[in-house]
């Protein structure tokens, strides 16, 4: 009974909320009707005695994979059964049953079909379709190689076209050109596409996608001439059975080449594709899911250390007053609030991209692509900033949850190393920033040379404006008031602006001197992600911002705007050499900053677990003892602790094998 | 045969790597005793590590008990003894899942708080391991704050004995390693009361298992704390007393003691209580926190050479991704992070072991300076090379994130230094109020330790440098450095005493003042840190070839920390804004110099394969070959896997076309 009442503290902290969490919540979920809908679904994944399992950190590797595999397929089942077909309700219910963790079909789902609906032939998804739909046929998708990510077009893996047969000879020539990485592959797929170099008439063509059988179907074994298996243990993922795939002489039928768009005649005259833009699509739709995700992931670790910290009493503030909740201490508000701040700007960031890519899809459709350069170019930039900004804060909401933290128990660990492969996968953090700045610094040269740009880079469009009147960068003031989020995001603007000119400059200096474009753009790249950098930030602010004004409810916009001021000034006051060198702001104001973030924190304080409470995570979603709804902490964590395995026996093995034999000889 | 990709790096070296070696152990018996150490355990294969990361909690849990009884044989075995020059490198070589280190702390909390009779009679059985030993500190609900722990040691005069309890849930001890399973004793701290009057926190020896067959005694209650982001070799336990008695005499008592008749006597500071700790921190640096730095470096740095990646000069090989700048920008400031820490903490051990040498003889004069120091720079160095060791992960793309790299164990042993022995912010707070006292003292003329004596001469002053070679003057990033932590430090001092005066409570002030006090412990830690690499490079003058790429690593030490922090250079104009686009040329010109020395330099730490445990990062190179043939042992490609049976086959049997 004990157990089923709410911590004290925690009642404290919702009662002093000034605002409605489930307002928050309906402003989260993009409406009241689609919150109702995403907890319908929430609570017939809860309720479902199929879903449940044991604590997942008391499993091994293989048992996680196992139980991963069993409720995948039983999803696939329930989401037909229940007819739940919008793609966002999917993404809800699977991560209702995998509680927010990969899952073995994910490259089945996530790739294999889709890829089959936009690159195969109508006569290729006749064959290929229904049964994978069905998973009669399940299949991944294997492009990175061992010795190859990034740089798709040094990919080695070989497709020799065989006009004699009509075959597709495929080959991994190297240890290099082994695929490795793709999940599901090391175990579970008995399909794949492979991308590989086609070559044709003794002419390399580049990189096409081929669907390769890999396991024979009824035995599941590997079909001759196909090497295939795990790749070992990683730091999480346990879920998933990434694998290897090695393939010696191995024929597929030339129908097995995807040819919507490129095509292999029966004689081996190669047709080109249309137009490669299109692929962009895809992309910027899979980074866009990053950004949401890095919005959710760094939401569930600030909602564990929050409310942790709420419960959670230690030292002294007042002499002789009983210990505080470590809430109460600055340097606690510190680490944890203006992660809150971006957690709550990510997932407006994440929402408008969703937004823009639909309304551009449509465009697309309609063959129009002008847009798609911008948005690819602002989603590379935003996956990489908010992944790399969640990585870390994932890492601080760990740190300042202090020794508990870095138990299983806490949830964030499994976080952590859920979260941590998005900076590499869909494209290196590092090159997404760089492909950023290739477009920002190709906008700076429009402008430099008398055009105007549009969309997000509008204001590199003021640069030239200041060219007429000659002035040195530092002369160009903004006047900035520091408690208006508007007056803010014209400073991040000036900062962003500043720091792409500097660098479009030093690359201008670069090219001067040196014959190669590649090494003065290498020369200047630590420039070029901080002009990136810049950008994406002001992305951010101006956002949020933006925001503000479509929320109708004061309260919660006044609690929204708070918010806001906080991300935008505490992200002055960690990057205040940018603000300061070129004179955006001076000495006194950055000292002001400074001042107001700590008030700001202050102000925000009463709030917090309300805020924490509107992004409305599940205690069995959020998987976490510290972070639980009820805040009965320490009573939770002796009850699960008591499940680890090492408790099984009362005294371990090791006593009488190892202890024992060595106290009895000395 | 070496990957030429690696080999060439290796003949363009600019110095001996074998020297700097030698310089790094501090001498060749050194080298030629670590070395030794490291054969004689690796050749054993007791103790290989090879299939350490397909474990599970309990295999790794096993495995580190069986090591740890197999080590005590060795060491008798090889002559090795506790304080011969071989023992500080057992550890080194082992790199990893070992059990009984609590005991080792278990001894030298005795050896330090116990009395000549105490230190008599436990010494020995643990040393001849008859008992196995822990530390009980921290509780459930209590870490940091020593003085809020809830067990209670009574002293009942009848029985002459401490009765132990842990009042509550939250009460009960936590986290202590070898504890879950392994351990017979334990150092508990407990607030000790006699006749209802609270002396406050004391260490008892505690019996908790029987040493015939390893059950509970009465009235404990004990277990493992369940798994954890690493440590799965570590049965980390909690612990439950239940009017647990302890006879009078395991009190610790070198400085304190209860008498038979409940007279309470003190001698000496109390804070020596803490002196185990303080020591503790210092230790730890070394072999948690340098060594894991210095690994991942190398790992990174290797498999940035053999790894190519995209196109650098158009129709050219693809290029090794340590020729890209932005790989170079994150490996290289925390190469030099790792020389530099290095070094603090031989300046660290130095300090502790004068002030040691001072405590023994009863003289407390050094303890808040040493305590300050273990403070500040077990927070700094915790962090940054946290963030140094992920940083190396993240930059070995997606080959980091499987284990068989050894980056992601590295990471996430190396975090869990950022919290135990003292959670970093509670650290950092502690050195600040030091700093700001010495402050205080300093500004009023009085005598502070030399280490502050800086704090005195805070005046506004301007950086002299007038070009970008100006910033590889040690004396002008030395004295930037200096400034600004003391701008830091007399800005918070200023702002705690404006906000007393302005009427605010005192512990409010301060804890208003605490972001910006973290802050300036930090800037003085940093500002040491640059400020005794240099010296360390001044002081190689007779190895020149050693001293010119030392000094290149300095000075990136120092330009990366003033780049990357710029604001606090700018605030109040020490720097201008044309002097930190000097500072900014002058470290990205630095990048490509040291990339030419990258490998040996790594080489230089001399780790071998088996101590590294990576594919990416052993010594030929072969990084894909060795990950390929690694992954085929993974347990997952030896057997069916069950789910295959229970799960897939059902499904690809198409129980799913009828729906």
């Amino acid at each position: 009974a004990a157990i089923a009442m709410m911590n004290a503290d925690l009642r404290r902290e919702r009662a002093a909320a000034t605002f409605q969490t489930e307002l928050l919540t309906h402003i989260l979920d993009g409406g009241a009707e689609r919150t109702r809908r995403r907890k319908e679904i929430e609570a017939l994944v809860l309720n479902d005695p199929d879903f449940q399992h044991e604590d997942l950190n008391f499993l091994s590797r293989s048992e996680r994979y196992e139980q991963a595999l069993r409720k995948s397929s039983l999803m696939v089942m329930k989401l037909r059964e229940y007819g739940i077909a919008d793609p966002e309700e999917i993404y809800w219910f699977k991560s209702f049953v995998h509680r927010g963790r990969p899952e073995p079909l994910d490259l089945h789902l996530g790739m294999f079909l889709p890829t089959l609906l936009t690159q195969a032939t109508p006569e290729q998804q006749d064959r290929f379709f229904m049964p994978a739909w069905n998973l009669d046929i399940i299949g991944t998708y294997a492009q990175t190689e061992m010795g190859h990510g990034t740089h798709l077009r040094g990919l080695e893996t070989t497709a020799t076209y065989d006009p004699a047969t009509q075959e597709f000879i495929l080959n991994s020539p190297t240890v290099t050109s082994i695929k490795w990485w793709p999940g599901g592959l090391g175990k579970t797929s008995n399909h794949a596409i492979v991308l590989a170099q086609l070559y044709t008439q003794g002419q390399c063509k580049g990189l096409h996608a081929f669907i390769v059988p890999i396991r024979q179907l009824g035995t599941h074994k590997p079909l001759p001439g196909i090497t295939v298996g795990d790749i070992g243990p990683k730091f999480g993922f346990d879920e998933i059975d990434n694998g290897y795939l090695k393939m010696d002489n191995y024929r597929i039928p030339r129908e097995n080449m995807l040819m919507k768009y490129a095509q292999v005649e029966p004689d081996g005259t190669y047709v080109k594709p249309v137009s490669d833009k299109l692929t962009y699509g895809t992309m910027v739709f899979i980074r866009s899911l990053i950004v949401g995700d890095s919005a959710r992931s760094l939401s569930r670790a600030c909602t564990i250390a929050i409310r942790y910290s709420a419960v959670r009493h230690q030292s002294e503030l007042k002499p002789g007053e009983p210990e505080p909740q470590i809430l109460d201490y600055q340097t606690q508000q510190y680490k944890l609030f203006p992660l809150l701040a971006t957690a709550y700007a990510f997932h407006f960031v994440g929402a408008y991209i969703k937004n823009t890519y639909q309304r551009i899809s449509r465009d697309i459709s309609d063959g129009d692509l002008s847009e798609l350069p911008e948005l690819h170019a602002l989603t590379a930039g935003l996956k990489a900033f908010t992944s790399w900004t969640a990585n870390a804060g994932i890492e601080e909401c760990r740190m300042a949850c202090g020794g508990h933290g870095y138990s299983r128990c806490s949830g964030i660990p499994d976080i952590y190393v859920t979260f941590t492969p998005s900076c590499t996968y869909e494209g290196e953090n590092t090159v997404m920033m760089l492909q950023t700045a290739r477009f920002l610094v190709k906008s700076y040269t429009q402008v430099t040379s008398g055009q105007q740009v549009t969309g997000m880079v509008s204001y590199l469009n003021d640069l030239s404006r200041q060219r007429i009147q000659p002035q040195h960068v530092a002369a160009r003031t903004v006047t900035v008031r520091i408690n208006d989020p508007a007056s803010l995001v014209e400073a991040y603007k000036a900062r962003a602006a500043h720091l792409v000119e500097a660098a479009a400059k030093n690359l201008q200096a670069e090219l001067n001197h040196r014959k190669s474009k590649e090494e003065a753009w290498n020369r200047t790249s630590v420039d070029l992600v901080r002009a990136s950098e810049a950008h994406c930030h002001y992305v951010v602010v101006k956002l949020f911002t933006a925001k503000l004004s479509e929320v109708s409810n004061a309260a919660v916009r006044a609690v929204l705007t708070e918010l806001c001021l906080l991300y935008a000034l505490y992200g002055i006051s960690k990057n205040t050499g940018d603000f300061l060198q070129v004179g955006i702001l001076t000495d006194a104001q950055v000292t002001q900053v400074n001042q107001s973030v700590k008030e700001l924190l202050a102000i925000i304080r009463p709030n917090v677990v309300a805020l924490v409470d509107s992004f409305d995570f599940h205690d069995v979603h959020l998987g976490s003892v510290l972070g639980r709804y009820d805040g009965n902490v320490y009573e939770n964590m002796f009850e699960w602790a008591k499940k680890s395995p090492l408790n099984k026996t009362e005294i371990h093995q090791s006593f009488h094998k190892h202890l024992k034999p060595m106290q009895s000889k000395l | 045969s070496v990957n030429p990709d690696l080999a060439s790096e290796r003949q363009t070296a600019s110095f001996s790597v074998e020297k700097l070696t030698v310089w790094l152990d501090g001498g060749v018996e050194n080298t030629r005793t670590r070395r030794a150490v490291v054969e004689a355990i690796e050749s054993d294969p007791e103790f290989s590590r090879e299939n350490e990361y397909f474990e599970s909690q309990n295999e790794r849990y096993e495995a580190a008990v069986r090591k740890a009884v197999h080590l005590q044989k060795k060491m008798h075995e090889m002559g090795w003894t506790e304080n011969g020059l071989e023992y500080k490198y057992i550890y080194r070589a082992l790199a990893g899942d070992i059990a009984f280190l609590l005991h080792r702390i278990f001894m030298r909390s005795i050896s330090m708080l116990g009395s000549d009779k105490q230190i008599a009679k436990w010494i020995p059985l643990a040393s001849r391991c008859q008992l196995i030993g822990s530390y009980a500190q921290t509780e459930l609900g209590h870490g940091t704050y020593l003085q809020g722990l809830e067990t209670t040691a009574v002293f009942d005069i009848t029985t002459q004995e401490f009765i132990l309890n842990t009042p509550k849930i939250s009460a009960m001890k936590w986290w202590p390693g070898d504890m879950g399973r392994s351990a017979t004793h334990t150092v508990a701290f407990a607030q000790l009361y006699v006749q209802g009057k609270c002396y406050g926190v004391h260490p008892f020896i505690v019996q908790i298992r029987s040493l015939q067959d390893h059950s509970l005694c009465p009235g404990i209650t004990a277990g493992d704390i369940g798994p954890k982001m690493s440590f799965e070799h570590a049965d980390n336990g909690f612990l439950l007393l239940q009017s647990v008695r302890v006879p009078r005499e395991n009190m610790l008592s070198k400085f304190c003691e209860v008498q038979p008749d409940g007279t309470y006597v003190r001698w000496g500071s109390q804070k020596i209580n803490y002196f185990t700790m303080t020591s503790v921190r210092i230790s730890l640096l070394s072999d948690e926190v340098v060594v894991p730095t210095m690994k991942a470096c190398t790992i990174a740095i290797r498999y940035s050479v053999v790894r190519r990646q995209s196109e650098l000069k158009p129709g050219e090989q693809e290029a090794k991704i340590l020729d890209y700048q932005t790989q170079q920008e994150k490996l290289l400031p925390q190469l030099a992070a790792a020389y530099a820490f290095y070094f603090i903490n031989g300046y660290l051990q130095e300090l502790f072991d004068n002030g040691y040498k001072e405590i023994q003889k009863k003289n407390f004069d050094m303890l808040p300076e040493l305590h300050a120091f273990s403070s500040g720079f077990k927070a700094v160095v915790t962090q940054q090379c946290t963030s140094a060791v992920e940083i190396c992960l993240r930059a070995c793309g997606g080959h980091g994130y499987s284990l068989l790299s050894g980056l992601p164990s590295l990471y996430t042993k190396i975090l869990a230094s950022c919290i135990y022995e003292g959670e970093n912010t509670i650290l950092l707070l502690q050195t600040a109020r030091f700093l700001i006292k010495c402050f205080m003292a300093a500004s009023a003329g009085q005598p502070v330790p030399p280490s502050v004596t800086y704090l005195a001469a805070v005046k506004p002053r301007r950086c002299p440098a007038k070009e970008k070679l100006d910033f590889l003057s040690p004396d002008i990033y030395t004295e930037a450095y200096q400034h600004m932590a003391a701008r830091l430090v007399s800005s918070t001092a200023a702002k705690l005493q404006d906000l007393i005066q302005s009427g605010v409570k005192k512990h409010d002030a301060w804890n208003q003042c605490t972001v910006q006090m973290a802050q300036a412990a930090k800037a003085h830690c940093h500002y040491i840190a640059v400020k005794n690499f240099a010296e360390t490079v001044e002081k190689l003058q007779t190895q020149a070839g050693i001293q010119k790429i030392m000094k290149h690593l300095c000075d990136l030490f120092a330009l990366h920390g003033i780049f990357s922090n710029a604001g606090a250079f700018l605030h109040d104009g020490y720097l201008s804004g044309a002097q930190m686009d000097m500072v900014t040329a002058s470290y990205l010109d630095l990048l490509p110099i040291i990339r030419k020395d990258a490998v040996p330099l790594v080489d230089a730490f001399d780790f071998t394969d088996k101590s590294l445990n990576s594919a990416l990062g052993s010594y030929d190179g072969h990084v894909y070959q060795r990950l390929y043939e690694w992954a085929q042992k993974s347990p997952t490609n030896k057997q069916m896997s069950p789910a295959y049976e229970k799960y897939l086959k059902p499904l690809l049997h198409n129980k799913l076309s009828k729906l």
